[in-house]
């Protein structure tokens, strides 16, 4: 009876039912419940958390992170003693987790893309002996692989008496790996300095280059260019830097080896472990990514003469990483997170120094919301470099 | 019914293939096939889907090794070639694919001269000018050099492909079905412009095709496929009315010819 009324529209007035039945404002009102929940919640945990500690008489606030740590940490990337504060004793951590985590993330890239292609290999013995490593090593949990690293280095080397010299001045260990490195000096900082200048001259090269092959056809040498401009910056900041040609070679004094640069059985342990582990991972997402590319194009590379070598680098491979990227990001993604692992072994990475602080201030929420956005930091830059690479290698379909 | 086609062709063969046999497991894709081509003749193979068409274009290209029987192009025993030799047959021969199977990593004219940048026969900047050259031939601008394959349509990839196919000016052209999914007037287009270019260049023209009008109107062989045999073959200009009907009947599988999947899974005689 009232539909009639209700299709011109001018008798009836909305009632509170007509309101809720409409899409437009359910959709508002579902998103205001659900956010009030969450802000109810969130509320009260915040709240109970902060009476109780109140009850135990704990102080909540950062204040802590310029007191004196006084405790020691195995390596630094950066100066530090047990006087600085927690602040560097953290930051010292997350340095440690970003070297192992960005090295890492290299070498499984390199080691996993070599599986990868040889799983695919048309040698019967190359074949079955990448499957054997991808299947080994990706179905032991990492964190017994990294006991496993960590228990073999000290007992696989000799102590510090009896080194092994693989090469001069590499000194092998029960205590790590000893390298020879040129003695700190100014000329160094000035180097690094006049590389990131040369990458940037570099830069701005190559997009003149590329308008003038744009407007004329006129080939540039860029990779040449590019080297020249490099390595002349480099070189010139060094002989500005006054030439300095001393070095630090490790050799032994005492009991232990003294100079050189130490890289700890921790280190290697944690490296090894979470490099070995994403690779078998790595090297099946790169498989498939082979795979994903339609056998054509091998025939058609293979019509046109060139070798499989050269088909696979210039047709297939720069296909299959448009497929790859994403799982890839997924993996580096995991090994960043895998390298809190580290723990387990006495690495110095941010947890473990998390940790020390924990136990020393009491401040544990604090520290784990340090070390937690951290994480979601680093994790969030990496998938952005990964977007951004992901956008870049895209297919463009018309 | 099969006939060489050397029998009825005046000129010493340029492309002589003898018994030619590749089996793939326990099929065998193409059964102990004679083909003897004149150079510069056209030929054009016709036949029901699976009859081995693709697969004798592949081993004549090199992309399969054959299982038996030889292969001669101008003389030389190619199916005995050895790797380092490889580059030199394949530069004698271009092919389109059916997919065109274009590198879409690369720009089009690195495409086009893939393997003079490759092998190291050209220069970068001397093999983007050729490829700029063979876009003209093709009908295509000098400006579509820099993009890449996928920023064309179907029938601009498929110039693309023949561009990439004659970049050697090759004694053979071999051409897989080299109108499928284009419209009729495209095909045309594409037909004669093939036709020109290998007229010009007086090269050798295999295409595989499932058009017996139009194998009939622009080539002077035609071979009929079928199981992977050699079903029939000869000059175009003999075939009257009547045969033409058979040779049609068979291609569209309708033929009471001993026709069945070749997977033998079905028996019901129709072709996937």
């Amino acid at each position: 009876m009232s539909k009639p009324q209700h299709a011109h529209g001018d008798v009836r007035s909305k009632s509170f039912v007509d309101y809720l039945n409409d899409e437009n404002v359910r959709a508002v009102l579902y998103q205001v419940i659900a956010i009030g929940l969450i802000i109810l919640a969130g509320w009260y945990l915040v709240s109970n958390t902060l009476n109780n500690l109140e009850k135990q008489n704990i102080s909540t606030g950062y204040g802590f992170l310029d007191l004196e740590a006084s405790f020691e940490i195995g390596e630094s990337m950066i100066d530090y003693s047990a006087k600085s504060d927690y602040a560097t004793a953290l930051l010292v951590g997350l340095l440690n987790t970003v070297k192992v985590s960005v090295l890492g993330i290299i070498l499984c890239t390199l080691i996993g893309t070599i599986f990868g292609v040889a799983r695919l290999s048309s040698n019967w013995i190359v074949r079955k002996l990448a499957t054997a490593y991808v299947e080994t090593f990706r179905n032991i949990p990492v964190l017994l692989q990294l006991f496993f690293w960590y228990a073999l280095i000290p007992s696989a080397f000799p102590h510090p008496r009896d080194a092994l010299e693989p090469l001069p001045g590499v000194l092998l260990t029960s205590r790590g790996m000893y390298l020879p490195v040129p003695v700190a000096d100014n000329a160094y900082t000035l180097m690094g300095i006049a590389a990131i200048i040369a990458l940037v001259v570099i830069l701005f090269v190559k997009s003149w280059a590329k308008k003038r092959q744009d407007a004329t056809g006129q080939p540039f040498p860029m990779f040449l260019a590019g080297l020249g401009i490099f390595v002349g910056f480099v070189f010139l900041a060094y002989l500005i830097g006054g030439a300095p040609t001393e070095m630090s070679i490790p050799a032994l004094k005492g009991f232990n080896i003294r100079g050189g640069y130490n890289i700890s059985p921790e280190f290697l342990a944690v490296l090894i472990g979470l490099t070995v582990y994403t690779s078998t991972y790595v090297a099946e997402v790169v498989r498939s990514g082979i795979q994903a590319v339609p056998n054509g194009q091998w025939e058609a590379a293979d019509s046109l003469g060139v070798r499989r070598s050269v088909a696979l680098r210039k047709v297939i491979l720069p296909q299959s990483m448009r497929v790859a990227i994403p799982p890839l990001t997924n993996q580096y993604l995991n090994l960043t997170k895998n390298s809190s692992l580290a723990v387990a072994v006495g690495y110095p990475d941010l947890v473990s120094v998390s940790n020390t602080t924990m136990n020393q201030t009491g401040q544990a929420i604090e520290a784990i919301s340090i070390f937690m956005s951290i994480y979601l930091g680093l994790s969030l830059l990496t998938s952005l470099f990964m977007n951004w690479f992901n956008k870049k290698m895209a297919l463009v379909e018309r | 019914m099969t006939q060489p086609i050397s029998a009825t062709s005046a000129q010493p063969a340029f492309i002589a293939v003898n018994k030619l046999t590749k089996r793939f497991g326990q099929m065998v894709a193409v059964d102990a096939v004679d083909l003897h081509l004149a150079k510069g003749e056209t030929l054009a193979i016709i036949g029901p889907s699976a009859a081995g068409k693709s697969v004798l274009m592949k081993c004549l290209v090199g992309i399969y090794g054959a299982d038996g029987g030889s292969i001669y192009l101008d003389g030389d025993d190619v199916s005995q070639t050895s790797a380092s030799m490889r580059p030199e047959w394949a530069s004698r021969i271009g092919m389109l694919f059916q997919q065109n199977a274009l590198f879409d990593s690369l720009k089009v004219w690195e495409n086009i001269c893939f393997r003079q940048i490759e092998l190291g026969t050209m220069n970068r900047s001397d093999a983007k000018e050729h490829a700029i050259h063979l876009l003209g031939l093709v009908g295509l601008a000098t400006e579509s050099a820099d993009l890449t394959p996928n920023d064309f349509s179907g029938g601009m990839q498929k110039r693309v492909g023949i561009a990439r196919a004659i970049s050697t000016n090759p004694d053979i052209l071999l051409l897989d079905n080299p109108t499928a999914g284009l419209d009729p007037v495209l095909s045309t287009h594409i037909e004669l412009m093939i036709a020109k270019i290998a007229q010009q260049q007086g090269t050798t023209v295999i295409s595989i095709t499932n058009d017996m009008h139009i194998a009939r109107t622009r080539y002077q062989n035609l071979m009929m496929m079928h199981e992977g045999k050699v079903y029939w073959s000869g000059k175009t200009s003999e075939i009257d009315d009547a045969h033409n009907e058979h040779l049609t009947q068979m291609l569209n599988g309708s033929s009471k010819g001993p026709i069945t999947m070749r997977t033998g899974k079905r028996e019901d005689g129709v072709f996937a």
